[in-house]
Parts: C-alpha cells; structure tokens; sequence
C-alpha cells in the first residue's frame, strides 16, 4: 500500500534497535555503579593504571570518524560520491587505528598480568580484580561494537560504489551511521568511567 | 466482494512454490504459522516434561526417575516453557498473523527482519536441543540460572544460556517491528482510540520486549564469560556479589512476565465483547492499564528477592510497587465482567475458555498480592504455593488465552470450523484437572513444601498425588482439544469470513485472508466494538448444531 519508502518508519526501526544496545550497555554500567559505589578507592587506583594518553587519542579518533562518517552521509545526499567514498574510508581507517591501540593496550596489560583470573588479580585487591574484569568486558563488548560498526560501514561503502546506495536510497548508510555515532557515544561514556576514575 | 484467493495459494514475494514459499516467504501470516507449528511442538515437549515431574512426585521416594534427571526436567521444562512457549505464543503466532490486519495494512513494517526473527526462534530452538545430547547434559539450574550454581556446575549451561540469549534477540526484534508498524503502517484513517485492543496489548508487549531484553542478554553474557573466564563479577572471592545477577536477572525476567500475559490479556478483550454482542467496557481503560502495567511492571523485579538480602527500605519500596500493578490488572477483569452484565451472551469454546481465564487469572493474582506482601512471602517463598501461584498467571492465564484464541482465530486462520461439542469437553476437562492439579499445590505451599525438591516428607503425599491426578485430567483435556482441531482438517467444513460477528477488521476480509489481506481499502467504523450492525447468532452463521 505504501509504493513509496517509508524513511522515517526506517529510522524509527534504528532507533529502536539502537535503544536496545543502550539498554544491553546499561546492564554493565549498572554493575560498574554498583561496584564503584562499593569500591570507590580501588577504583580510583586501578584508573591509575590505565594510559589516559592512548585513552584520549581513541576518543579523539573516534570523534573524527563520527564527523567524516556525517560528512560521508551528506555528501552522498549531494550526489558526490567520490566524496562519500573517500569520508567513509577514512572513517575506517579510523576504526582501525582505535582498534590497533586497544590491542597495543590490552597487550600490556595482559603482559603485565592483569587479565581476568590472572595470578595478581587473584591474589590482589578484590577491588582492583572487580575493576579490571569490568574493563575488560565492557571495553571489550565495545571493542567488537566497533568490529560490527566497520563491517555496517564497509558494507556501505560497497553499495555506494556498486550503485545500491545513492542520493534517493541512503537509508543504509544513514542507520550505518547511527550504529556508528552509538558506538562513538558509548565510548564517550566508557572513558571517563575507567580512564578519568578518581 | 469478488473470489480471491487466499494467501496459501499465493506466496508473497511472487513466484515461489513448495517448501520455499514457506521457508524464504516475507508474508506476516505464513510466519505466524511457521511460529505456530514451532510453538506447539515445544509446548507438547513441555507439557510431556511437567506431566513426568508430577508423575514423579506422585508417591514418595523415586517413582520414575532418578534426582540428577528430576533437576534437568525441572529445568528443561522451564525453559521451553518459559522462552519457547509462553513468551512467544501469541505475540509470534497471532501477533504476526493479526496485528497488521486488525491495522487495517498488508503487511509488517520490515517483512525480512520478520523472517530473520523466525530463524532466530529456530536456531534458539536448535541450540537447546543440542544442549540436551552434547557435552556433560542439560542443565540442573532451573531456568533462573543462579549463580553460583550455574557457573560452577559441569552441564550444559553455556550452550542453553547462548539459546536463551538467541530467543530473547528475536523475541526483541519482533517487538521492534510491531512497534514500527504500528507506528507506520497503521491505515491513514485509524485514530489511536479506534485501534483493537489486541493489538493495543501487542504494542505494550513489544514496549517491554525491547526494554527489559536487553537486560538478560547481557546478564546471560556474563554467565557465559564467569564459566569460560571467570571473571569473578558474581564471585565474593574475587570481589563480586551474586546478588548483583538476580538484580540483572529479574530486572528482565519480572517485565518478561508481562510480556507474557499482557497479549494474553489482548485476546481476552477481542473474545468478551464478540459473544456478549455488546461493545466493550471501558475501552480507553483497558488501553491505559496495558500501558501502565508495561511502565509498573518493569519496576517491581526486586520482588522476587524479598529473602535473598536486601535491605528493609528496598523490601517496602518493592513490596509497595508490586501492590500497585495489581490495579491496572484488576481494571482490566473488572471491565471483561462489566462487559458481560446485561450483554446477550453466546456461549462458544472460546468465550468458555476466556470465562476460564478470567477466573483462573483471579486467582493467580489474588495469590500474587499474598506474594507481595513481605510477611506472608517469607513463610511461603520458594515453596509450592510459588509454583501454584505462576501457574495460575502463566498457563490458567496465558496458556488458556492462548487456547481460547487458537479456537477464535482458528477459522480465520485455517478457514475451517472446529466440532464445538468436543471442544467443549477438552475446555472443561482442562479447566477442572487444572483447579486438581494446582490448588493441592497452594496448599502444600501453606504447609511448607518446598519447590524443586525431588523428595519430600510424609505427610505431603496426599496432596502430591491429588495433584499429580489433576495433571492427568488436565493433559487429557488438552490432548482432547488439539485432536479435535486436528481433526477439522480431515472433515472441512467451510468457515465464513465472519463466523462469530466480530467487529474488528480481521473479520472483513475472507478466511483465510488474500495475501495482501484486503482486496480493496477497508471502511473503518468509527469504534471497533460497535456491534449494532450485528444480529446473526454464531450459530446460525456457522451451521453448528450442539
């Protein structure tokens, strides 16, 4: 009945989606409230050891790859799409760089023993163990939102270029958009809570 | 109206046949009864479950199996009951196959996303199934998968936990359609206030679908990550607190009781006004008691942990929520009776199973405010009356409303009419083996009997066995009401498109429906119960002679 597509009906349909991955974060972010407010110095201490410089650069990085993932949406509105093309790729690429260094990151960390069940945690604080298993999932969950946002993103790109995607029809890379603006927002959220603890 | 043909005949996207039509099919009304055959199959797996419990119980000591197997068939039933039956009965099976034409529209708002749901259901399915023949065996948690239990224990936990997490993702995704197509596809000329209160139920269902599941997604997460890493968020030796997981747990599954009875409820105010031929009572009420039970229910989980150690304030501050969900639900039985007084009642096998439901939900909530109250809850928590209690919501409630709408919508699904006679004798025999089978229960409960004990005391025999009796009675009534659906298929009769005089917009187009459901756009009344139009009696309209 409805020849014409329903964009707004589409969006709602993201949002929705996207309010559930909210909800899926807030489960943890409840346990980390809890925690927190059962361990507040242990928190601040395990915050400690965590690099904030690598921390600020992914913020940054993903702050970039959310405007070029904006810009590759209106220009592909425009009708320029070498453009929308060349602001996604580099929104990729961002995604890249932001994974390279949480491997850099959680690399260390494993060599430095700290890891889930890890002999030091074990025998540590239990404060310390609880902060850094919280880290460990909620980065991680992140870590593989991003994966799933770039494989939206890349998926995107190859129906920009194969013609599946134009300035009529963009809902596809619009909702891959918003999955990337999220994943972008949740990070925003999950950085102060583990790298600016005090 | 010209001869259509249905939308068995016609696959929807065109040019299929076979199996494929029905595997690869976009349509809402295939996938409503791919849902139903799926359904039903688990249901009857369950059902064969919970009947060998009782059987089990029926006498003192081992009866038929051994207390390892008595733990997985406690939990096994659960599960499939709980995330393979109860959940998604009638919002998946009618809810797909009514929801866009009670909307007066053709289809869902994403007809693959529907389908992708479907698999999801399957594949859930599958993953349970595996659990139960792979590995160290099915679970012996119950379905409530507490730790430290569930993670410390040998069996498959991991594997049915991954089901549960597939089933919950469909049953959200399904949630998210019904709440975009309500939203979008809605006929132009359909008010808010002129929608049928099935799918006004379904819309608050689905609410609670994409809210709360989230929750045990990632909570069932976390149990998976405790067992393969031990990451000790629920473990007091490296810091955690198991409390934390019955919090993340029940702040899903107490809403998820509401997904449950909430479509229930939908069916029973489709059924009440259809067969008293008088517009319901309090239509804009019912509406805004489904909301409000959605937004009440999602806030009173922690009622389920009155023992578990919380603090007094917590315990007064749930126990009073818990009180206030009552309200909207007691609004809600309150117009179905007022919408009967001084109707012209039609008796039919749907309006006595909704006549069953009303009573036996009565109960079950009556005895959910004995549970909410926090004295009488310490004595009776976790004993039988517990069990008798969900069962009274969960299978007298949404179990026979899911029975009453089988029978309502069977000829608008199928296109066939049903034998009343036998069907009447499966309602009634369901409905007396179900007050046999679960009242013992709520008296052993008072008494002391614990719940999911595989052995108990002497002096619970006798009860024991009146319920296990009850059971009996009540499988036979069901078994009796499904042989005598099965059946209308052999002898066809005919079913019109409107065989009851309902109101509502399925009851405009043919039975079964086109494939776009309507043939031309439909004329909405100004109120969907408005039955001055309507004089036939059902059973002149449905050459049944009882």
């Amino acid at each position: 009945m409805h020849s014409q597509i329903d964009k707004t009906g589409i969006r709602i349909g993201m949002w929705l989606f996207l309010y559930s991955e909210i909800i899926l974060f807030g489960g943890l972010f409840v346990l980390y409230a809890a925690y927190f407010h059962r361990y507040p110095e242990y928190f601040a201490d395990g915050g400690k050891e965590l690099n904030r410089i690598i921390g600020s650069a992914n913020t940054l990085v993903l702050l970039i790859s959310s405007f070029t993932v904006a810009a590759s949406i209106t220009a592909i509105q425009r009708n320029a799409k070498k453009k929308a093309v060349g602001f996604l790729l580099f929104s990729l690429l961002c995604g890249v760089i932001f994974l390279v260094n949480k491997y850099f990151e959680w690399g260390a960390k494993i060599h430095h023993d700290i890891y889930p069940n890890s002999e030091t945690l074990v025998n540590g604080e239990p404060g310390i163990s609880i902060f850094f298993s919280l880290y460990y999932v909620i980065t991680g969950l992140h870590g593989l939102h991003v994966i799933i946002g770039m494989v939206l993103l890349s998926v995107s790109l190859v129906c920009i270029l194969s013609g599946k995607v134009t300035a009529e029809r963009f809902s596809l890379l619009d909702n891959s958009g918003l999955y990337w603006h999220l994943v972008d927002l949740i990070w925003i959220f999950v950085f102060p809570l583990f790298y600016l603890v005090l | 109206m010209t001869e259509t043909q249905s939308f068995y005949t016609i696959s929807a996207p065109p040019g299929m046949h076979g199996i494929k039509a029905w595997l690869l099919t976009h349509d809402h009304k295939r996938l409503g009864l791919m849902y139903l055959a799926a359904v039903l199959f688990w249901f009857f797996v369950a059902l064969f479950l919970g009947l060998m419990l009782r059987t089990e119980l029926m006498s003192q000591g081992k009866t038929i199996m051994e207390p390892e197997l008595y733990n997985s068939v406690f939990t096994l039933h659960g599960v499939i009951m709980v995330f393979l039956f109860v959940i998604p009965a009638i919002p998946a099976i009618f809810g797909n196959f009514l929801l866009p034409i009670q909307l007066g529209t053709d289809d869902v708002f994403f007809p693959r996303l529907n389908l992708f749901s479907w698999y999801l259901f399957m594949f859930g399915g599958l993953f349970a199934l595996i659990s139960l023949f792979w590995g160290e065996g099915f679970p012996d948690t119950g379905w409530t998968f507490y730790v430290p239990f569930s993670v410390e224990v040998d069996t498959n936990v991991g594997l049915t936990v991954t089901a549960a997490f597939i089933l919950g993702m469909s049953s959200m995704l399904t949630g998210l359609n019904f709440v975009t197509t309500f939203h979008r596809k809605r006929h132009k000329d359909m008010g808010l206030m002129q929608i049928p209160l099935f799918t006004w139920s379904l819309y608050a269902t689905a609410w609670v679908q994409i809210l709360a599941t989230p929750v045990i997604s990632i909570t069932f997460v976390l149990v998976i990550l405790e067992r393969f890493l031990s990451i000790g968020l629920f473990d007091p030796d490296k810091g955690g607190d198991p409390l934390l997981y019955q919090h993340l747990f029940w702040m899903y599954s107490h809403p998820a009781v509401y997904i449950m009875i909430l479509p229930g409820m939908g069916v029973i105010s489709e059924i009440i006004p259809v067969f008293s031929r008088k517009s319901i009572f309090g239509y804009k009420a019912i509406v805004w008691s489904s909301m409000g039970i959605a937004v009440a229910g999602s806030l009173v989980w922690a009622h389920h942990m009155y023992t578990s150690g919380m603090s007094d304030v917590s315990v007064f501050i749930f126990s009073l929520l818990t009180f206030l969900v009552a309200i909207p639900s007691a609004v809600k039985v309150f117009s179905w009776v007022a919408t009967m007084y001084k109707g012209s009642i039609e008796m039919t096998p749907p309006l006595l199973l909704s006549l069953i439901f009303i009573y036996l939900f009565s109960v079950g909530g009556l005895t959910g405010l004995v549970l909410g109250a926090v004295g009488p809850d310490i004595h009776v928590h976790d004993t039988h009356f517990v069990v008798s209690h969900f069962h009274f919501v969960m299978f007298g409630g949404t179990g026979f409303a899911f029975f009453a709408a089988l029978h309502f919508w069977w000829p608008k699904m199928f296109g066939i009419m049903y034998k009343f006679k036998y069907a009447y004798v499966g309602s009634i025999l369901a409905g007396i083996g179900f007050l046999f089978h679960y009242v013992p229960m709520l008296i052993l409960g008072m008494q002391g009997m614990p719940r999911r004990y595989y052995d108990y005391l002497p002096q619970y025999e006798t009860g024991n066995f009146l319920a296990g009796i009850g059971a009996y009675i009540m499988c036979l009534g069901i078994v009796i009401m499904f042989v005598n659906l099965a059946l209308s298929f052999r002898k066809r009769v005919v079913a019109p498109a409107d065989p009851w005089g309902g109101t509502t917009l399925e009851w405009k187009v043919p039975s079964p429906p086109p494939v776009h459901n309507f043939i031309e756009d439909p004329i909405l009344p100004d109120f969907p119960y408005d039955f001055s139009g309507i004089t036939d009696s059902v059973t002149e309209n449905t050459d049944e002679r009882v």
